[in-house]
């Protein structure tokens, strides 16, 4: 009994930086994560609107200036595809992580996830109508 | 019924003499419906008998024959060789110590499997004569799912966060303490949440999702452990909040 | 060892992306559309000023500031700590002091507005 306790097992290390590249679940789970960095990114954007908004109305007017330009739109369209990658990240877990059971059965998960879609297209219009875009 | 020659590259480590593990080739005549358990047992039958490693069903329900299989937690009992080109490498499962060759120390599952208090604490105990508890299909259906887990710990093989921070509890074994949460023959919630809502517990948790997706019974941990924190949640708004409010 | 206060962030981070995952797709095109010739009436300087400036309008934009910076400074301790920076507690205190500020200043400059 002795002998046997007395050998030692072998720990495997997991690379501390390079995990994630080890599979395409996992490469996507970090993609998912960094969204983050761009979400918050435009919250700062914000900040800074509101602050040439506040600053009063040749600060904005130069403010609105600069988002016509090529700076502004390159900003945007990045910040806009990882927006929309953690719209359809967060709603396709949302099932899992909020299972509602109706009588017996679960709500399927389509069901769900499609409801938030539905919900979410018709906040955008909203919002955008609202804004006056058309 | 055709023969196939398959090349396995497996993961050998003797305790006794060797410091490192090293990869050793077999080349196995194979089946064409054969697993790669099958392939292994032929290997240990005919080819070398050293060879290590567990299993028992065969069939998928016991959760022994957790291993690697290119890189991927797999059932070895459910590793079909058929969907496999080229060499296949066999390790043993990943985020477990090494005992020998397949075989991994898996003192740590058990404990933390034990640590979530995984069985019925009834909210007042009930003698025999009382009779047994009813429930109803939905009731049933509520925790059904988590009592599917095979205690094969591919999930702990497939979470990143276990294999970076070895405290954390994992999937299993939170979603065993979910099992019962949702019980409704159940009243030791508060005892099971001292354990799975701590720091190691269900927050070390960021949603890879990885566990689900390689469980072979569907248990869906990854839902599991989101709802624990979900409830945990609002069990600590209730508690700082509402402090006069008993569970 | 006692249990966790992490809910409190926690809930944070999930609100600030349910929050995100509806509008921000929106809102980014909105302020995207004027680098694409489109100028929405609300970026004119007279309606997003007495939008920003009542009190459900504000509101209203402050709860996006504030729990996309929450919902972002969380998820960035969580990013860092699997890119292998192992220090938490300073990675926490920088990124939760950060959506503080941040915090604070979106509320004192809507108070200006």
């Amino acid at each position: 009994m002795e002998d046997q306790m007395s050998s030692k097992p072998y720990i495997r290390e997991v690379p501390r930086y390079s995990w994630f590249l080890r599979q395409p679940r996992y490469m996507r789970y970090m993609l998912r994560e960094v969204t983050c960095i761009f979400i918050g990114a435009y919250a700062v954007f914000l900040l800074v609107a509101l602050r040439r908004l506040s600053e009063g109305r040749e600060a904005w007017e130069s403010f609105v200036q600069m988002l016509t330009g090529p700076a502004s739109l390159v900003f945007h369209l990045i910040v806009l595809a990882f927006a929309l990658y953690h719209t359809t990240s967060w709603f396709n877990v949302t099932p899992k992580a909020m299972p509602i059971q109706a009588g017996e059965d679960f709500v399927p998960g389509a069901v769900i996830v499609g409801a938030h879609y539905a919900v979410w297209l018709a906040v955008s219009v909203v919002l955008l109508f609202l804004a006056g875009v058309f | 019924m055709s023969r196939r020659q398959i090349e396995l590259e497996v993961l050998r480590y003797n305790p006794e003499t060797d410091t490192e593990p090293h990869f050793q080739r077999y080349s196995v005549s194979c089946e064409d419906e054969w697993v790669v358990l099958d392939a292994l047992n032929h290997i240990k039958e005919t080819i070398d008998p050293t060879l290590s490693y567990r299993w028992s069903c065969h069939m998928a329900v016991c959760g022994s024959c957790g291993m690697m299989v290119n890189g991927e937690p797999k059932l070895s009992c459910k590793a079909f060789l058929r969907n496999y080109e080229g060499v296949i490498r066999v390790e043993p499962l990943a985020h477990f110590p090494i005992q020998r060759d397949l075989v991994t120390v898996i003192d740590d599952f058990v404990t933390k499997l034990r640590q979530v208090k995984p069985y019925l604490i009834p909210k007042q105990e009930k003698t025999l004569a009382a009779g047994e508890y009813l429930q109803t299909p939905a009731e049933l259906k509520k925790y059904k799912q988590y009592t599917l887990c095979i205690n094969c710990m591919l999930c702990y093989a497939a979470c990143p966060e276990y294999g970076l921070v070895p405290k954390f509890i994992g999937p299993a074994a939170i979603s065993l303490a979910h099992r019962y949460n949702q019980d409704s023959r159940d009243g030791g919630r508060e005892a099971r949440q001292q354990e799975i809502a701590k720091n190691e517990g269900v927050w070390e948790c960021s949603f890879v999702g990885a566990c689900s997706e390689v469980c072979p019974e569907h248990v869906d941990p990854a839902g599991a452990l989101q709802q624990v924190k979900i409830q945990s949640t609002v069990d600590w708004y209730q508690e700082h909040l509402m402090p006069w409010k008993t569970k | 060892m006692a249990k966790s206060n992490k809910p409190i962030i926690w809930g944070l981070f999930a609100a600030g992306g349910t929050v995100t995952a509806f509008v921000a797709p929106a809102l980014v095109l909105l302020t995207l559309l004027p680098a694409l010739g489109v100028m929405p009436e609300l970026l004119g300087y007279d309606k997003l000023r007495s939008f920003s400036g009542h009190w459900l309008g504000g509101l209203v934009v402050f709860g996006v500031i504030f729990l996309s910076l929450w919902h972002a400074a969380h998820r960035l301790r969580i990013t860092l700590h699997d890119f292998g920076v192992r220090a938490d507690l300073l990675v926490a205190t920088a990124v939760y002091l950060a959506a503080a500020a941040g915090t604070v200043y979106a509320v004192y400059l809507l108070l200006r507005i």
